[in-house]
């Protein structure tokens, strides 16, 4: 690789390569105010290189790869390198990491204790974390990630993954009126998934990253719809976060042991909220009368 | 249908944790989580150690749980443990 840097995200060390030097640039500046140990070895290689050695000059095109690679990774054009690097780093944490359980969760924390939001991409978790976590005023919210929470199989704590936010379409314009711009990496127009932005989190999130919390909540939130709670029992908890979790099967009865006391010891509720500021007066409801 | 025999894994195979109505099983032989209701986990303690057929099974529950025996549970029983024999829970003794 011509072009490469190093990332610590939480507890993931990533190397990052690439053929061409404006992924990278584009990630040193997300990540410039992260960590840096480069003398840690890495954990998760992350390679962006192109589909065949002359690509390189005619059509540029992204191809992901490192320790693991899905075979049909979509190529994406050159200017969405900095999208093929943040699926990259995803596909090697999701694949890869067996120090801790990973759930697709976005996390915020408070006074040592853990918000876990898990559901599927367009449920709003992602947004509910990030706007929580640029609360200014009433809450004290640190953001502990938009995408993947680790939970410790031995001590049951949440550790958190704070890449930089992947904030989409209408999120995009709802965090960029909150924030100073040069908290935003650049607009990523029409890719697969959507328009793109990166918010880089907060300076005190990204310091306390290696701070574990205590998982307090559990919410699986569903965008869309009138304000509603149910309560979720403890079976159908355990089945929803089997499924958010991408190592459950590869840690054997470590995961099994993990995931049945998370879901004993954090009450859980599902919710529905039809915006943004909705689900944020409906999270901090549920936390103030719910959470452990 | 024959009333077929069978015996429960060992106990230091499986790892049971009631979660509410459901209740989640790891087979630390094959590794796999399984969730199953009731009657399940009773019928797993039930059968102990000891090798039984659904009659012999109707029995010890009608006697765990202060229950009239009646003909009726018998195949319910040895379907249910079929189903307990397709997860690999139960085998054939």
């Amino acid at each position: 690789m011509r072009h490469s840097t190093r990332i610590a995200v939480g507890p993931v060390q990533f190397r990052i390569g690439s053929d061409w030097a404006e992924p990278i640039a584009a990630l040193e500046h997300l990540y410039a105010g992260y960590p840096q140990d480069d003398t840690r070895p890495a954990e998760a290689t992350v390679r962006l290189f192109a589909a065949r050695p002359w690509r390189r000059w005619l059509r540029p095109s992204v191809h992901i790869g490192g320790d693991f690679v899905v075979p049909d990774a979509l190529p994406l054009p050159l200017s969405m390198g900095l999208l093929a690097a943040e699926m990259g780093m995803n596909l090697q944490v999701a694949l890869g990491w067996r120090r801790h359980m990973l759930l697709h969760a976005s996390a915020v924390a408070q006074g040592g204790r853990a918000l876990i939001m898990s559901g599927e991409s367009g449920s709003g978790k992602s947004t509910l974390a990030a706007l929580l976590g640029e609360k200014e005023g009433g809450g004290d919210w640190r953001l502990m990630g938009d995408e993947f929470t680790l939970i410790d199989p031995a001590g049951g704590d949440a550790f958190a993954f704070p890449r930089a936010v992947s904030l989409k379409n209408e999120a995009i314009a709802e965090v960029a009126a909150r924030v100073d711009p040069s908290r935003l990496g650049p607009l990523l127009a029409a890719t697969p998934k959507g328009d793109i932005r990166h918010l880089i989190p907060r300076a005190d999130a990204i310091a306390a990253m290696h701070e574990p919390a205590r998982p307090a909540l559990l919410l699986f939130p569903r965008f869309g719809g009138e304000v509603a709670v149910e309560p979720m029992g403890e079976g159908e908890a355990f089945v929803r976060l089997t499924e958010a979790s991408t190592n459950y099967v590869a840690l054997g009865e470590a995961g099994f042991a993990a995931l049945t006391r998370l879901v004993r010891e954090t009450p859980a509720f599902t919710i529905s909220y039809p915006d943004s500021a909705a689900g944020i007066a409906l999270v901090e409801q549920i936390w103030a009368e719910a959470a452990k | 249908m024959a009333d077929r025999t069978y015996r429960a894994a060992p106990a230091d195979a499986l790892r049971v944790e009631p979660l509410g109505e459901l209740t989640a099983i790891f087979d630390r032989r094959s590794m796999q989580t399984h969730l199953v209701v009731s009657p399940m986990p009773e019928i797993l303690d039930a059968m102990g150690a000891e090798a039984c057929n659904a009659t012999g099974l109707a029995a010890r529950l009608a006697a765990a749980f202060d229950l009239d025996a009646t003909e009726d549970a018998q195949p319910i029983l040895a379907e249910r443990l079929r189903e307990l024999a397709a997860m690999g829970l139960v085998e054939r003794a």
